[in-house]
């Protein structure tokens, strides 16, 4: 019952999120395009804090994502927006399949730290890299979706609406995950590895998946990203990038899937606001909310609806 | 003893060292299906480590475990908890955080998961045999009324009781249980044994445990394993092996007087 519920709450909102966009002024869009780009990244690390680790190093997945996208345009002038997305995903799993086998291991502040460090090398190594403008970063091409090559405004709404579509489905799979035996394993290792590896599974295993998933999404938002804003640069491998990333899910939580859109929504919309009318102070305006969120709202945004409903917010 | 039965497990010339430290030794034992056995011993004479090889947390140095006519020497202890093996801590291990529904919930539903590499992600945790399977644990381990408490504050038994129930889940033909009374007070424990074993005998499950408690392995077990030093000094009925002069000399702490003296 709870499923079906929070099945049409999200089917309801992504359709207003749908409709409203033509009615809204561009950059309202286009702010909207990157915060729901962002929040793929989020459902990732939210995948992974509910087994009870944080990553540092998200970036480097969606740094990876941003960069397939960019040079499948450069190199080979293929610029079709959904298969782009898809391969932004795919190569970004495979880099965390690849790298799974040694984060796998770790736990705690070593998993984060690991993860952190990965994401710099990869800084590094793209600010060494003249061919690809060092830290200025090079223009992608502008994408097109299925033969369909909109311009401006239009260029916008489909890719914003691109990005919704996308989400839908990730938030949807990985809800379905969250109910399997895999996803609901979350708290059980959090809590007791050895009994976990006694009743027959392989924690490092089920570890290794939501690493790949987690880097999945990671990919699949930066290139969504990438398409949104037009360029890359290596800043979107740098540390500050995933501190974001992380900050954000501090302020979902990690009870529902829906609180990483709405998290990252709130989260886009406060620093813009905060730029706007603060432009000196507005780390300063960012810090203080997530201070105040931790102090009352430690379970994130998303709590507020189990507070609401007088339910945990987190169940098996 | 029914010797002609047909063994569930043979454990043969098993060896374990640790450099030159000999951990196990020549243990040679065959262990009839159904059959409740319990392992004594001191600290440090191999009990642990002959469990931890048999449930595959220690690779063997020499010699072979068989289960079910099927080689599980050095095999992972995943595969052997697959193939029907499970354990249960001299600690209790629980899901602290969970309650005990939760808990049974989630090893019931770890227990039938599809196989694969991907069968933990393509079976959903919430099914109507899992969670039948852990209700008939809670009740078949009479823990109902601690049923949506969360682990972390039951008390000690309750504890034991749910580690073990959740090693039932996964529906095991063997059960090793190591020190399932420690912790316990003396009064608890025979409560604790008797729901303990007579659940295991419902399920038709052979057990092996290991027990400190001379009055407990004498009063439920049906064969004793007494080890001194590495290895099986004395194997046969509870009452053979706890009557057993070197036994008792050794293991007990019980130095049979010279007949005719009182203390």
């Amino acid at each position: 019952m709870q499923s079906r519920a929070s099945l049409f709450g999200g089917l309801a909102l992504l359709i207003a999120a749908a409709v409203a966009a033509p009615l809204l002024p561009e950059w309202v869009v286009s702010l909207s395009t990157i915060a729901f780009a962002n929040a793929l990244v989020v459902l990732g690390l939210v995948v992974l804090w509910r087994v009870g680790l944080v990553s540092f190093g998200q970036a480097l997945y969606y740094c990876v994502g941003a960069y397939v996208v960019a040079l499948t345009g450069r190199w080979i002038g293929f610029t079709d927006a959904i298969a782009l997305v898809l391969l932004g995903g795919i190569i970004a799993g495979l880099v965390a399949a690849g790298i799974g086998f040694l984060l796998a291991r770790y736990r705690e502040i070593f998993f984060a730290m690991l993860s952190l460090a990965l994401s710099m090398i990869l800084y590094g190594v793209l600010v060494k890299t003249e061919s690809l403008g060092s830290t200025d970063g090079f223009s992608i091409a502008t994408p097109t979706f299925l033969g369909y090559a909109p311009h401006g405004k239009a260029l916008g709404l489909t890719l914003y609406w691109l990005t919704l579509a996308v989400d839908a489905i990730a938030a949807l799979l990985v809800g379905l995950y969250f109910r399997s035996v895999a996803g609901a394993l979350a708290a059980p290792i959090r809590d007791n590895e050895i009994r976990v590896e006694f009743l027959g599974v392989s924690v490092s295993g089920i570890i290794h998946t939501k690493v790949v998933i987690a880097g999945i999404l990671g990919g699949l938002g930066g290139a969504l990203a990438a398409m949104s804003i037009g360029h890359v640069d290596p800043a979107m491998a740098y540390w500050t990038t995933s501190g974001g990333f992380v900050f954000v899910t501090v302020l979902a939580g990690s009870g529902y899937v829906a609180a990483a859109f709405i998290g990252s929504l709130v989260f886009e919309a406060v620093r813009s606001f905060a730029v706007d009318v603060m432009p000196q102070l507005w780390q300063m305006t960012l810090g203080s909310v997530l201070l105040l969120t931790i102090l009352f709202l430690p379970e994130g945004l998303g709590s507020l609806v189990s507070r609401f409903r007088r339910r945990p917010a987190v169940k098996l | 003893m029914n010797a002609d039965a047909k063994p569930i497990l043979e454990v043969r010339d098993l060896e374990k060292t640790f450099g030159s430290l000999v951990a196990a030794r020549d243990i040679t034992v065959s262990v009839p299906a159904q059959q409740t056995v319990g392992v004594i011993g001191a600290n440090g004479a191999g009990k642990t480590t002959f469990i931890n090889m048999i449930t595959g947390h220690l690779t063997p140095s020499k010699g072979s475990i068989r289960f079910e006519d099927q080689d599980i020497t050095g095999k992972p202890s995943r595969e052997i908890t697959r193939l029907g093996i499970s354990r249960s801590f001299q600690v209790a291990q629980i899901f602290p955080t969970l309650t005990v529904f939760e808990n049974m919930c989630i090893a019931a539903a770890i227990a039938r998961r599809k196989s694969g590499m991907f069968g933990s992600i393509a079976t959903p945790v919430q099914s109507e045999a899992a969670t039948a399977e852990a209700e008939t644990a809670i009740a078949l381990f009479q823990i109902g009324r601690y049923r949506d408490v969360t682990a972390n504050a039951l008390p000690q038994g309750v504890r034991k009781l749910l580690d073990i129930g959740m090693a039932v889940t996964g529906s095991p033909r063997l059960l090793l249980l190591d020190e399932p009374t420690s912790g316990i007070s003396i009064e608890e424990k025979f409560d604790l044994m008797n729901v303990v074993m007579s659940a295991l005998k419902t399920r038709a499950i052979t057990v092996l445990f290991v027990e400190h408690d001379m009055e407990i392995v004498a009063q439920f077990a049906d064969r004793v394993l007494a080890f001194y030093d590495g290895t099986v000094i004395a194997d046969g009925t509870a009452h053979q092996t706890l009557d057993n002069p070197r036994v008792q000399e050794l293991i007990s702490g019980v130095r049979l007087k010279p007949a005719g003296t009182h203390a």
